[in-house]
């Protein structure tokens, strides 16, 4: 076979990696390299050094070690039985990539996936020692995230977290017997004690020894995972029910939704679709009402009879719409708690409007400047000069914010 | 009469901060003083060498943070706005949290322009290697266009991230320059020619190639990345042609058929079979059937079963309702509150922990998500029942002398009968298999219980039954 150059394998393995939906790089321990000793700085907020045309923001080097793997997972271009071109990175060279990308500022750090070779350990084992060089002989103080593999030994999972920001383990599917379906090698009984595994880690992590010495931090940004949208037929319910437990759970940082997309090199098993891009957004929405909003999964998931989301109303606004006894509400007046359900009002207006009517009364015209989207919230409020009257009540409110039907063509 | 003032263009923070204070403090209103942008040169601002007033002035914190940002905006009005809201803020100083407030809310505004600026700018700089050969330390520059004066804050950024290489940013205004462990702004200057940079090419071939083109979303990348900065950055090159290409490539994917799996994939599946993971293979076949039974729905939403713990051949058999947060985790049981008041207790009762075997009557964790908690569920009859299989298991293979029954659910679990659990307490009943069962309390119901006194004395009657158990196995702790 014929070598592959540097250039084509980073193309192979990075075509490989952007099925992973995460590219975060927040939420780390402070630090930096004024020293003049190490490389690089995390300070809490992540920046986004690029973004594809797919929308996506590049943050991080997204690759995999290697695309080669033993699994045979029907939704993945990496599966066993697909036919795509096959690449493996060296040790050194997935290291001066990150490097040499870090210093001219292209990215603010490494996202490490990879296929499974040979065994979980193996592979595992690579991957940590990546993380170790970059760490221990490059002094790279950037952000590390390393997806990790679930049936890896709990030793690796261990030293992974110490070298990493972030630990990753997918659920991939919402439910455990779509993962057994299209996924025979994965298990989710066994992905849930991982999370567990890390959970219980990252907390040990916190305690002082009795000389009141604190243990190396553990896994600092978090763990997080992702879930598959419409390769299954879960409906919305599901998937968020599913991404409740695991909050709760394993105190996840983040679940990311990935909408199936088409791959190369399909799988009988699982006929392609086009993307369901909208679904996907409306579960992020739906996910940050369950977690900033006070709503509760019931409030989000009663809206239709199917269990799916509105695809043409946000979710916040099919609740309101249903609920529209408790509207208008007063600005000047209203609770926090209630404040956050008027569609239209983020966490930061809501907030703000707090501060300032600590001052004063307030007016229509202070909401527009205050962030608020009166498109959304007008009908659902009074302020001072300005009352919904009887827009609340019109029976084509919902209409006012849904897209124009669109007229089928005749031929 | 009005007052001439310039700011030059570097230090502007430090130089405003000065003259307003000194205005201030002499009571001169804003419409008195006219203020010079950053378009004069250093130097050339007045010169005046009056002695500054060091009254201290009292100013509310959000303002100097909110000051320090909005002087680097490109606003020509940007000093004037600011000294006019200070002098507001004498006898209203309230006004820094009226967000509706239309002065404050454009402030507010240019603030958050120029914090957008700085952020795009720690993104989008692209530096190009300019190392000399066999020189100590690397070093790199970079040509980049602002839209504000945001270089002279920025920089510190990447004075904390690139601390062990030289930097230079050049940009038509000011440039900042690193050199070995220091600092320096000097005068902007003319685009500079900088070398080909190998790793650019990589970069490139990079963002071409981790873009989906099945998900393609135009403005959702334009308005993070406006089209403004792509002159200076190489990736955008190819924006134009990957959007192009993207409709295509999308068709081709979904009409191309699924393809034979190709012929090694027979052999590494056989290998995948000889591979076995370092968690799995608990010695006995039963826990191994435990770990995946799916005879109720508990089981895909808890992390584990957790199965019994203790010596195979132990006199007394204790079993609680269910594993909680903390043993659904550990996949141990009794290691959450309950089970650590448990212990004390059974202590404190001349129990000794080591010999007695301890389970559950359900084996999984149900709970209801609350938030970042989960908050317990009792589990209800038919799945208390499904999971007597598993206990059944667990009394056959220990053979205990006596079983004590803690809660209404291993009451239920063991003697079918859930009923009044209060007034069966402290009875020891036998089953139609001939099992002696002690019905007692559990440990979380101590533990819920709010009154003191109550508390104490429930306590007081559960370590009686516990002591009345290890007196009936004549189990007596040495």
């Amino acid at each position: 076979m014929v070598q592959q150059s540097l250039t084509q394998k980073l193309a192979i393995l990075s075509d490989a990696a952007k099925y992973d939906a995460s590219c975060a790089s927040s939420g780390s321990t402070r630090r930096d390299s004024r020293d003049g000793k190490s490389l690089g700085s995390n300070e809490g907020s992540g920046i986004c050094h690029a973004y594809a045309p797919d929308g996506r923001c590049i943050s991080l080097l997204k690759i995999l070690m290697t695309n080669f793997c033993i699994y045979d997972c029907s939704y993945c271009i990496n599966r066993v039985s697909s036919n795509v071109e096959r690449a493996r990175f060296s040790v050194e060279e997935v290291v001066k990539l990150t490097i040499e990308f870090y210093r001219r500022n292209y990215i603010e750090g490494l996202f490490l996936s990879s296929g499974i070779i040979r065994s979980p350990d193996v592979t595992m084992q690579d991957m940590v020692r990546i993380a170790r060089t970059l760490r221990e002989e490059e002094n790279f103080r950037g952000y590390i995230h390393l997806k990790t593999i679930p049936d890896a030994s709990p030793e690796l999972i261990a030293e992974a977290g110490l070298l990493a920001d972030r630990l990753s383990i997918n659920v991939e599917l919402p439910t455990d017997a779509s993962v057994q379906q299209y996924a025979p090698e994965k298990d989710p009984a066994q992905i849930r004690k991982a999370m567990a595994d890390i959970r219980l880690r990252k907390e040990g992590a916190k305690e002082r020894s009795f000389t009141g010495k604190r243990p190396p931090r553990f896994a600092p940004a978090g763990q997080s995972t992702q879930m598959i949208i419409g390769a299954d037929g879960s409906n919305d319910a599901a998937v968020l029910g599913q991404s409740t437990r695991l909050y709760s759970s394993y105190k996840l940082k983040r679940v990311y939704y990935s909408a199936f997309s088409p791959i190369p090199d399909s799988s009988a098993n699982l006929p392609l679709i086009s993307p369901p891009l909208r679904r996907e957004h409306r579960l992020y929405q739906a996910d940050w009402l369950l977690r900033f909003y006070g709503f509760s999964l019931d409030e989000i998931t009663c809206a239709t009879p199917d269990g799916n989301l509105d695809l043409e109303i946000d979710p916040k606004l099919a609740w309101a719409l249903m609920h529209r006894g408790l509207f208008p509400l007063d600005v000047n007046t209203a609770s926090r708690e209630l404040l956050l359900r008027v569609p239209g009002f983020g966490v930061k207006t809501v907030k703000r409007i707090i501060a300032t009517r600590r001052h004063r009364n307030l007016r229509y015209e202070d909401l527009t400047r205050m962030g608020a989207s009166m498109k959304k919230a007008r009908a659902f409020m009074t302020a001072r000069g300005w009352t919904p009257g009887a827009l609340l009540d019109t029976e084509n409110l919902r209409a006012k914010f849904a897209p124009p039907p669109l007229q089928l063509s005749l031929f | 009469m009005t007052q001439f003032v310039t700011i030059p263009k570097i230090g502007a923070a430090g130089a405003f901060r000065e003259k307003a204070r000194r205005f201030l403090n002499e009571g001169v209103p804003p419409e008195e003083i006219t203020w010079g942008g950053a378009e004069s040169p250093r130097g050339l601002f007045d010169t005046s060498a009056e002695a500054v007033s060091t009254k201290p002035i009292r100013v509310p914190r959000s303002f100097l943070s909110m000051a320090e940002t909005v002087v680097w905006h490109s606003d020509a009005d940007r000093f004037a706005r600011l000294y006019a809201l200070l002098w507001r803020l004498k006898n209203e100083p309230h006004l820094m949290s009226d967000r509706g407030d239309a002065t404050v809310a454009k402030l507010r505004m240019l603030e958050k322009n120029v914090h957008r600026c700085q952020q795009k700018m720690k993104a989008f700089v692209r530096f190009r290697e300019i190392s000399e050969p066999n020189a100590a330390r690397r070093s790199f520059a970079a040509w980049f266009e602002p839209t504000h004066f945001t270089v002279e804050p920025t920089a510190p950024f990447f004075q904390r991230r690139f601390a062990d290489m030289d930097w230079r940013i050049v940009t038509p205004d000011v440039s900042a320059i690193f050199v070995d462990g220091y600092l320096r702004f000097e005068e902007g200057a003319e685009r500079p020619a900088l070398p080909d940079d190998t790793s650019e090419g990589l970069w490139i071939t990079y963002f071409q190639n981790i873009f989906n083109p099945a998900r393609v979303k135009v403005q959702a990348m334009t308005s993070e990345m406006p089209r403004k900065y792509w002159k200076n950055l190489p990736e955008a090159a190819s924006i134009p042609q990957m959007i192009a290409e993207a409709p295509a490539r999308a068709r081709k994917m979904a009409e191309a058929a699924p393809t034979l799996p190709p012929a090694r994939m027979q052999k590494v599946q056989a290998g995948l079979a000889d591979h076995n993971s370092a968690w799995t293979g608990l010695p006995e076949e039963m826990l191994q059937e435990l770990q995946s039974c799916t005879r109720c729905p508990l089981y895909s939403s808890a992390t584990q079963a957790v199965p019994g713990e203790g010596p195979e051949d132990a006199a007394l058999f204790v079993v609680g309702e269910q594993p909680g947060d903390q043993e659904d985790l550990h996949g141990r049981p009794f290691v959450g509150p309950a089970g650590q008041l448990f212990d004390v207790i059974a202590q404190s009762a001349g129990l000794d922990r080591s010999r007695v075997y301890v389970t559950n009557a359900v084996k999984h964790f149900k709970f209801t998500p609350r938030g970042k908690r989960r908050i317990h569920q009792r589990p209800n009859s038919s799945e208390v029942l499904h999971c007597r299989w598993w206990l059944g298991q667990e009394l056959d293979r220990i053979k205990p002398k006596l079983v004590i029954a803690m809660g209404s659910t291993a009451a239920l679990a063991l003697t079918g009968s859930g009923e009044k659990l209060l007034s069966r307490r402290g009875s020891i009943e036998t089953t139609s298999a001939g099992l002696r069962v002690l019905v007692t309390v559990h440990p979380a119901y101590l533990l819920r219980l709010p009154d003191n006194n109550v508390r104490a004395e429930a306590t007081e009657a559960f370590r009686g039954d516990l002591v009345r158990a290890v007196r009936e196995v004549s189990l007596v702790a040495t």
